[in-house]
């Protein structure tokens, strides 16, 4: 009887750090995928998760697991609609998910691409929207959200600053037109509804242009 | 706390109707229909002038001072607050904003008679009120570089304005009194639902790079038991017409009252004015129905717990 509990228990251990060992590694999905038909996500995001600008494809390297892990489940639950992401993280297990989620979060912020340069006018009307809104029209400022330089704020609110221009501007016209609905209280959706094309367009290049860390001397 | 205290609101109320806004305004409003949608009118509004219109001189680096104040204040009035909070998170818009206490709406309306000190303040006066009690930080003395910007801006925001006479969108909108007595564990559902994504569960806002971005709603970083926000009739017609941020009057009358309630059911810094006790502060300071000080919520005398957050 005592050499049977003791075969449990090295059963049991074995099980338990064969599980351990089966915890998915996400360096390794990121680099090569899941083995089981997930292609690798820096083939998109870039080796050190900073996206493609050109491609819109946005940074993920330094942003919250807890908003990359909301993202991925979205994608696979389709609330969220991707023709590319949703395919890949519907590939992906629970566990895949989080270890991607907090791959990603833990990866330094790498150095933005060099932004595009805009009308002095755009600038104007970017800077306006990002640090004071459009109350009249019941526009909050983005950083009233997304925080000071749009360097984003805990797990709901992402990083704007240093994300590609194509993307934020996709991202806005998709809130725009419902097409984009995983915002938590709607409260994207409701905002794009009053923002015009003009506005998208200026405030996407304006948050593309700033860098993704607070400057030494913004900070108190 | 529940039934007596709202019975009396109720009585309160219908024979009082008038007596909660301060200063006391030269006009009575016309009061809106007791639904729940009571959207605040949009007719006939002040607008104040463009910022690109503030004159490039000497008086304009005044009134710029007075907006840099607003929206940042911990940085540029930093020897009067005591909080983490700014003058904007309840002046949107940096005070520009209707029914969001404009200071358009309030600067025509000083010299006043104010219940708050028995006495007739002054707009500086009132400015004052603001770092004591919203602020939890200490007077700026008058003739403080601080009130003067802050009353160039305010000055310059009411350009145009009629003296004496409220307009509408000033102070915060005025809610129907509610239908049900408002509710803590109603209230509590409300935040967690539709609050505590930038307030966070604690109520404690959130903090990015030392900066404040979601504003602590109690406790010992948020407004004193002196200031405007703890009477539920404020806190409910500001949470209505503006909150979630973007969203505002999306909110039910209900939610927004029960909501308020749970807000200032929460303990947080002592009003400044505390003298004796609790019940003889709220006996000087507190004495309406709308106001939780020196209430018994949850078995705790709000009030009582201010020195040990």
């Amino acid at each position: 009887m005592k050499l049977f509990a003791i075969a449990l228990f090295v059963c049991c251990t074995l099980i338990a750090s064969s599980a351990s060992a089966d915890t998915p590694d996400g360096a390794s999905i990121v680099q090569r995928g899941n083995g089981h038909g997930v292609a690798p996500c820096m083939a998109c995001h870039a080796a050190d998760g900073g996206g493609q600008a050109a491609a819109g494809f946005p940074r993920l390297a330094g942003l919250p697991q807890a908003y990359l892990r909301k993202q991925l489940d979205d994608f696979a639950n389709g609330s969220r609609t991707n023709a590319t992401m949703q395919p890949v993280a519907g590939g992906l297990s629970e566990a895949e998910r989080d270890a991607v989620a907090a791959y990603y979060s833990k990866l330094p912020i790498p150095p933005g691409a060099p932004a595009s340069a805009s009308s002095a006018a755009s600038v104007q009307l970017a800077q306006t929207l990002a640090t004071r809104g459009r109350w009249p029209k019941g526009v909050p400022a983005c950083e009233q959200c997304h925080g000071p330089a749009g360097i984003g704020v805990g797990d709901h609110f992402p990083p704007l600053a240093g994300q590609p221009a194509l993307y934020l501007g996709n991202q806005l016209h998709a809130w725009q037109q419902a097409a984009r609905r995983n915002d938590p209280l709607q409260l994207m959706q409701s905002i794009a509804s009053k923002l015009n094309d003009a506005d998208i367009a200026a405030i996407s290049a304006w948050y593309a242009a700033q860098p993704a860390t607070l400057a030494k001397e913004q900070q108190p | 706390m529940k039934s007596p205290q709202w019975i009396l609101l109720t009585a309160v109320l219908a024979l009082t109707a008038c007596h909660r806004t301060e200063p006391q305004a030269a006009l009575p409003a016309p009061h809106a229909p007791a639904t729940s949608a009571s959207a605040p009118k949009v007719a006939a509004r002040f607008e104040p002038p463009a910022e690109s219109s503030m004159p490039n001189d000497d008086f304009g680096k005044q009134i710029e001072l007075g907006r840099l104040i607003f929206s940042d204040t911990g940085r540029y009035a930093k020897a009067y607050v005591g909080n983490a909070l700014t003058c904007e998170n309840c002046h949107l818009d940096a005070g520009r904003l209707a029914h969001s206490a404009p200071m358009w709406g309030a600067y025509p309306m000083y010299p006043a008679y104010r219940a708050k000190n028995h006495r007739v303040n002054t707009f500086a006066e009132r400015l004052q009120g603001c770092f004591q009690y919203s602020m939890n930080g200490k007077a700026p003395p008058l003739g403080d570089d601080v009130l003067v910007a802050l009353e160039a801006y305010a000055y310059w925001m009411s350009k145009g304005e009629p003296i004496g006479v409220a307009p509408p969108g000033h102070g915060y909108a005025k809610l129907p009194k509610p239908t049900q007595a408002p509710d803590y564990a109603r209230g509590e559902a409300v935040f967690k639902r539709d609050c505590a994504l930038c307030h966070s569960d604690n109520g404690q806002g959130q903090q990015v790079a030392g900066r404040t971005v979601f504003p602590p709603l109690w406790g010992a970083q948020s407004f004193n038991w002196g200031a405007g926000m703890e009477r539920l009739d404020n806190a409910a017609g500001f949470i209505k017409a503006n909150m979630p941020l973007g969203r505002g009057n999306t909110l039910t009358d209900q939610d927004a009252w029960d909501v308020a309630y749970f807000m200032d059911a929460h303990e947080r810094p002592q009003d400044p004015r505390f003298k004796n006790s609790v019940a003889e502060t709220r006996k000087a300071y507190h004495d309406t129905p709308y106001s939780l000080y020196g209430v018994a919520v949850n078995g705790k005398v709000l009030g009582e717990g201010s020195g040990h957050l």
